[in-house]
Parts: C-alpha cells; sequence; structure tokens
C-alpha cells in the first residue's frame, strides 16, 4: 500500500501544476479523438455499404449518364436479381449553404435494394403513389423541421427550374451507420418533366445499382456488365458499393490525410507539456530521491515512481479526454448538420486515445527517470530544488 | 524603473529544457495555425489569378458551374453577337464557346481516380488567357484528338504527360504540349479543339461562353442585357469573380477546421507557457523579494514576467513560422467540393499571415504568463524574502 500512496501523493504536491498538465491532457486527447472521428465520418458511406451491391457508373465519370434501356440489359446478366437506379439532383433548398444530398430513384425496386432505409409500410405506400412525392432521412428532416405532408421546393442547379415535392415519408436507418440526410424522389417525375423541356436529356441514369446473388460473384458479374456495354457510346464501369463510396473518399484524401498529420501534433503538443512539468518535478526532488537510495531502494525503484507518476497523471487526462469526446463529438456533429452524414465515436478511437495517453506518459517521464536513477547520492543530496 | 531586459532573457537561458519544450510546443500550434491559414491563402490566390478583370464568363441560370451548364447553339450564337465584345489583334472577335466534362484519371502516385476538367478550346479561347503558355511540345492541331495538359494535370496524372495517351469517349488521345498557366486552376485542366470534344462526348450544346470586353465598365450593361433577354436563360460574372465563388466552400471549410483545431491546440500551449512561468516564478521568490526591496515596483516585476512569457510565445511563433514558411515549396491536390473536380494549389505565406500568427504566438504568451506574473507582483516583500 505504501508505493501507490507515495505515488498519489506525489502526483498531487503540487495541486496547481498538475491540474493545469491534466488539463491540457484533457483538451489534447479529447481533440485527437473528434479529429479521429472526423477522418472516420469520411468513411461511414463506405463502412456502411453492403457487399451485395454493386454500383456501374460510365467509364468516363460521374457528370456522364447511361441509357435507362441498360437496366433491362444489366437484369439479364447472371449472378443479378434486381437493378435500380438513381440521378444526382444537386438542388439548392432555399440558400446554397443548405446542402444535402438529393437523389431521383426508381421507386420501389430502389427502396427494396436498400433494405437499410426503414419505412413505415402506409409512407411507402403514400410516397409510391404520388408522383411529386419524396422521402426525407430523419436528421435531414429534423434539421429543416419537415413533417410528413410539407411541400419543399427545390431549385435545379443540373436540372432547371424550380421543383417542389411533398414530402410523404421520413425514413430511418437501421444502423448507426446509415446515412439518415439524403433526399430522395421519383425518378419517373424528373424523367417526364425533363422529357418535355429536353428531350435529348431524358431517359438518361448517373448510376445503376444492382444486387447480387451472391457477393462471391462481385468480381465476376461486375467484369460482365462491364463486356456487356463495351465498346458502345456510353461505356460503363462496374465496381462494388464500397469501393465506389471510397472513390469519393479518395477525392478528399490529401486533405483526410492533413487532418490526420494534425491529429498526432496534438498529441507531440501535450507530449512537450507532460514532459516539462516531469523535468521540474523530478529535477525540485532530486534530494528525495538520493534519500530512498541511501536507505537503500534501488536505481530502478526511482525510476519506477517517476514512471508511474508520469502515467497516473496523463491515464487521468486520457481518461477524462475520452469522456469529453463524446459530448465535443455531439456538438460539432450539431453544427455541421447534414454535411458528415454519420458522426460517431468508434471503438478504435477510443482505444487509441487511452494508447496515446499511455504513450504521452511514458515518453514524458523517460528523461527525468533516466536522470534520477543514474543520480549519484551525494550529488542528489546537496541538490536543492 | 523597469527590470533590464537582458535578466529577462537570461533566465530563459538558465533553463533551457523547460524553454525549449515550451517553445517547442507553442511553435507546433502557430506551424499548424499558420499552414492552415496558408493552405486557404493558397486556394484562393489560385482560384482568383484564374480569372482576368474584362472577361466575362457565361453559364446557364442557376448552374452554378461550368460542367453542370449547358448553352445550345442558339443561344451561343446569341450571346456571340454582343456588339460589346473586344476585337482581338488578328480581327478575330475574342469569344469563345467551351465544351467543359469531367473525366476519371489515376492519379501517378497513388493510381487513385480523380475528376479532372476537360475543356474545348478555340484559338480565341487561348488569347482570352494569356497567362496560359505552352512550356513544352507544341499546340494540338485543330481537328485531331490531341490535347495539351495543364503543369500539374501532366505531373500528377497517369497518361497525361507529354507523349503520352490518354482514352476517354471511345478515342484514344494524345498528349502533344503541356502548358503553364501560372499557378492557376487552369493548370489542373486538359485542353483540346472545342469542336472534336463535342463530337467526341456527342454533346450539341457547350458548357459555357467566355469572351473579353472592349471596356472593363461596360459589364454591368452586358449582363443585363443578357439576363433580360427572353430568348436567353444564361447568367453572366465577371471571369474573376466566377473563379474566386467557387473557392468559397473550400477555403471557408480550411479556414473554420484549421481555426478551430488551432484554438483547441493552443489551449495545450498555454497551459504548457502557465506551468513554466509558475515554475519561473517559484524558482525565483528570494530574487523577486530582492528586486523588490531594491526598489523596482510591483508593476516592473508584472511587467518583467509577462516580458518573459512573451519571449517564449515570440521564440515560439518564430520557430513555428520558420516552419511553416517550407511548407511553401509544396503544393497540394485535392477535390473542390463546388465543382467536383481536381485542383492543384499551393502553400501561400502572406504578410497577413505572419502578422496573424506572431500576434497568435505573442497571446499565448500573454494568456499563460499573466496569472504566474501577478503572483510574483503580489509577494510581500518580507515573505518572499524569508521564503528564499
Amino acid at each position: 500500500m505504501f508505493v501507490p500512496l507515495l505515488v498519489l501523493r506525489n502526483a498531487f504536491r503540487h495541486r496547481l501544476r498538475t491540474t493545469l498538465t491534466v488539463i491540457g491532457i484533457i483538451v489534447a486527447i479529447a481533440a485527437f479523438g473528434l479529429l479521429r472521428t472526423i477522418v472516420d465520418a469520411w468513411y461511414a458511406g463506405a463502412n456502411a455499404s453492403s457487399s451485395a451491391r454493386l454500383v456501374t457508373r460510365s467509364s468516363v465519370s460521374l457528370v456522364f449518364s447511361l441509357p435507362l434501356t441498360y437496366a433491362q440489359k444489366i437484369r439479364q446478366v447472371p449472378g443479378v436479381t434486381s437493378v435500380a437506379w438513381a440521378n444526382w439532383f444537386g438542388g439548392v433548398y432555399v440558400s446554397e449553404r443548405n446542402f444535402f444530398a438529393q437523389f431521383a430513384m426508381s421507386g420501389a425496386s430502389y427502396l427494396d435494394m436498400y433494405p437499410e432505409f426503414l419505412l413505415s409500410d402506409a409512407e411507402r405506400k403514400a410516397f409510391l403513389a404520388d408522383r411529386v412525392g419524396a422521402i426525407a432521412g430523419r436528421k435531414l428532416a429534423e434539421k429543416y423541421g419537415w413533417k410528413v405532408g410539407d411541400q419543399i421546393p427545390i431549385r435545379g442547379t443540373i436540372y432547371p427550374g424550380t421543383w417542389t415535392f411533398t414530402l410523404r415519408g421520413i425514413y430511418d436507418g437501421a444502423e448507426a451507420g446509415t446515412d439518415t440526410s439524403t433526399f430522395f424522389f421519383h425518378y419517373d417525375y424528373l424523367n417526364e418533366t425533363i422529357k418535355r423541356l429536353f428531350p435529348r436529356r431524358a431517359d438518361l441514369a448517373g448510376v445503376f445499382i444492382e444486387r447480387l446473388r451472391d457477393p462471391e460473384e462481385a468480381a465476376a458479374v461486375s467484369q460482365a456488365i462491364d463486356t456487356t456495354f463495351r465498346n458502345s457510346l456510353a461505356e460503363t464501369l462496374t465496381e462494388t458499393e464500397k469501393a465506389f463510396q471510397l472513390g469519393f473518399v479518395a477525392m478528399s484524401e490529401a486533405i483526410l490525410l492533413a487532418i490526420q498529420a494534425v491529429s498526432y501534433v496534438v498529441i507531440v503538443i501535450i507530449m512537450a507539456v507532460m514532459a516539462n512539468t516531469m523535468a521540474m518535478t523530478a529535477r525540485e526532488r532530486y534530494s528525495e530521491y538520493a534519500t530512498f537510495k541511501a536507505l537503500g531502494f534501488s536505481n530502478g525503484f526511482v525510476a519506477m515512481l517517476i514512471f508511474a507518476e508520469s502515467l497516473g497523471i496523463a491515464m487521468l487526462g486520457g481518461l477524462l479526454g475520452v469522456a469529453f469526446t463524446f459530448p465535443m463529438a455531439d456538438a460539432f456533429a450539431k453544427s455541421v448538420g447534414s454535411i458528415l452524414p454519420a458522426f460517431n465515436v468508434s471503438e478504435t478511437t477510443i482505444a487509441m486515445q487511452i494508447g496515446a495517453a499511455v504513450v504521452v506518459g511514458i515518453i514524458a517521464a523517460a528523461i527525468p527517470a533516466w536522470n534520477a536513477a543514474r543520480i549519484r547520492i551525494v550529488d542528489g543530496l546537496r541538490a536543492i530544488g | 524603473m523597469a527590470v533590464p531586459f537582458s535578466y529577462i532573457a537570461r533566465n530563459m537561458v538558465a533553463r533551457r529544457l523547460t524553454t525549449a519544450l515550451t517553445a517547442g510546443g507553442m511553435a507546433l500550434v502557430v506551424y499548424v495555425f499558420a499552414t492552415v491559414l496558408m493552405l486557404a491563402a493558397g486556394l484562393e490566390k489560385t482560384l482568383v489569378a484564374t480569372g482576368q478583370d474584362d472577361n466575362v464568363v457565361v453559364i446557364r441560370r442557376s448552374s452554378q458551374t461550368e460542367v453542370q451548364s449547358g448553352i445550345d447553339r442558339l443561344q451561343a450564337g446569341i450571346v456571340e453577337s454582343l456588339p460589346e465584345i473586344a476585337v482581338g489583334a488578328d480581327g478575330t472577335r475574342l469569344v469563345s464557346k467551351e465544351p467543359v466534362v469531367l473525366i476519371n484519371l489515376p492519379k501517378r502516385k497513388t493510381g487513385k481516380p480523380a475528376n479532372v476538367v476537360i475543356r474545348g478550346v478555340t484559338p480565341a479561347g487561348m488569347a482570352l488567357r494569356p497567362q496560359v503558355k505552352l512550356v513544352e511540345g507544341r499546340m494540338f492541331a485543330p481537328g485531331t484528338a490531341e490535347v495539351i495538359a495543364g503543369r500539374s494535370i501532366a505531373d500528377g496524372f497517369q497518361g497525361a504527360g507529354l507523349g503520352e495517351t490518354l482514352r476517354f469517349a471511345s478515342r484514344d488521345w494524345t498528349v502533344v504540349g503541356v502548358f503553364d498557366a501560372g499557378r492557376t486552376g487552369f493548370d489542373s485542366e486538359i485542353w483540346g479543339d472545342a469542336e472534336q470534344m463535342l463530337q467526341a462526348f456527342r454533346r450539341t450544346g457547350f458548357s459555357s461562353i467566355i469572351f473579353k470586353l472592349v471596356d472593363a465598365d461596360q459589364f454591368e450593361a452586358v449582363k443585363t442585357a443578357l439576363e433580360s433577354d427572353p430568348r436567353l436563360t444564361v447568367e453572366a460574372k465577371r471571369e474573376k469573380r466566377f473563379y474566386a465563388e467557387q473557392s468559397e466552400a473550400l477555403s471557408k471549410f480550411i479556414s473554420y477546421l484549421g481555426t478551430g483545431i488551432s484554438i483547441i491546440f493552443s489551449i495545450g500551449a498555454v497551459i504548457g507557457a502557465a506551468i513554466t512561468m509558475y515554475a519561473s516564478v517559484a524558482s525565483r521568490t528570494g530574487e523577486i523579494g530582492t528586486l523588490r526591496a531594491l526598489g523596482f515596483s510591483r508593476g516592473a516585476i508584472l511587467v518583467a514576467f509577462l516580458g518573459e512569457a512573451l519571449l517564449l510565445g515570440l521564440l515560439g511563433g518564430v520557430i513555428g513560422l520558420i516552419g511553416a514558411s517550407a511548407m511553401q515549396a509544396l503544393s497540394i491536390s485535392t477535390t473542390n467540393f463546388q465543382t467536383f473536380a481536381e485542383i492543384a494549389f499551393s502553400f501561400t505565406l502572406t504578410p497577413r499571415i505572419i502578422v496573424v500568427s506572431l500576434i497568435f504566438a505573442l497571446g499565448m504568451g500573454f494568456v499563460g504568463g499573466f496569472l504566474p506574473a501577478a503572483r510574483a507582483a503580489r509577494m510581500k516583500i518580507v515573505d518572499a524574502l524569508r521564503a528564499a
């Protein structure tokens, strides 16, 4: 019982210094956790994707659409059980600052493709029966205070004009990572209107989504689909939903790498602060360490005392930092709204935070412990703090 | 009377390890703070420099970007016949009708695909952008499957270097030249013959029309004329403003995120400074008593310790800025959310960033040093001398 008590008393001898250091570690560990969570949120789309789905798009880029007639041909490819399609709408709701994803999608076939979007039977029926109907995710509906039955005007940027939809349902996500900040409406409504205004742009789909009979066949089926349309006017590129989502992540890779790098910088900063605290502490206590040695305690014991104190302070800060990460992440998620669809602190992040606190504790104690262990009894007893 | 500066400075040298650790922590914070501001400044500079003052961009109303826009030949003809359009040295009118699309290209380093802008240009289009100069190879021959690539694209993407071929729109395109657009957004584009591009991508309309005004002041009149013409559904913007708007979201994102991060980080550094200064005060209690006994006022003691903290901040700030200025050699390439296309830009250190970063560093020193300095100033002479 003697040693832990000694370490505890030592740690809080300079109450102000220890408190300040602990606060610093809390801030750093919480910031580290928040930054990692921001990076994770980018990958949320890819992590929530199903291995049983493929996405087909134009091989040139997403800007080019594919003929709607491809749906029939894709359905005939062995291994594909169903096909749905969607178009990116890219409209503006009231002001350009309100960004959220909007898709024109193929009604029932699309909803069946995504069982993770939970919609009550009544709402599903109402949506499918109404050509100008739309559904929105729970998070999105809450952000703008939409209720079922509301009229929602969206100004098109790709498809000119102002489009007004009637909200027929609000869907929930089956899992925590499911994106519930997207707005869906009927492809047919978009297509009929475009057919009247710009006949050349009608009957085109942005992406086709296929359900696989067996996820193992993903590679073979995607190759079969692309071969079907090779050397046609609109060649395709088919990949798993995960690869498709990761393609978007890769576009912002430079920024993600920067955020990751910065998340380690904060740990280095706090390491400097912590090392400073431990260096001062040890410097003040050289005579005490010499006394221990004079009493017969080993060099290792003295080093251990410093390590234990440093680790104790770092862990206290680390655990409180982890606890503070959750409210911080919540506040951050609220302030950015629907830009990052899923925002959850993962278990890996928590493990990394605790790991970082341990590393900070050990490294900060290294030099002072080395010095204290090496000090000669005579010099130590002579030293004045 | 003030405490001599040399006394303040020498105190920092006396506790080398502590000074280095504290200033090092602050230097890292300033480094992050300055690099982020440099990144946002670099992006803004790149896109603002892309536009010319007397050029006008015409796109379809509310389409926001060239890629989303579409202008059919009839409407293009009406825009093209505006009397305010300038005439070039060779007698042709300086107006360029351009198709702009995105294609997916794999990056050289990672093999991961990104969207690259392909622009169809005309000879007038080259004259409209005097900052664009061929640095390698030659110009594409009109009517052929030849393209020229911007410097960043040629360096960064597979198949986009001089002499290499790109496959898109069911054709192989040979890169016959590399151009340098003077660190503007055009460095991140690939250019080819406008009519060839229209055919290859099976487009019947253009994406945007760019023209030069005879007189830059005529912009408002031209804008009103175009936007009130019932035959047209277009909007006109000064080229400079058009490109500046496209950098807004990304540069705001970078500077908000960066400033937020820096402020959180600075809490750590301020605490480091406070710990150091408290220790500095505690270990010199006797000295403080002596100084007060010699006749230095409480104010002078406060100033001396605050000065030490500010010096610590300044040291951190200068080291951080030196580190940040080394970043100017790097350039970064990422997707602009607004245009959905790749854009390359570099870290740009402006005088404003230097001043703001130094103020930030001094601020950290001041906040961290104030309470310890106040404690030193409040000490009673007798107590301080007895403590020693």
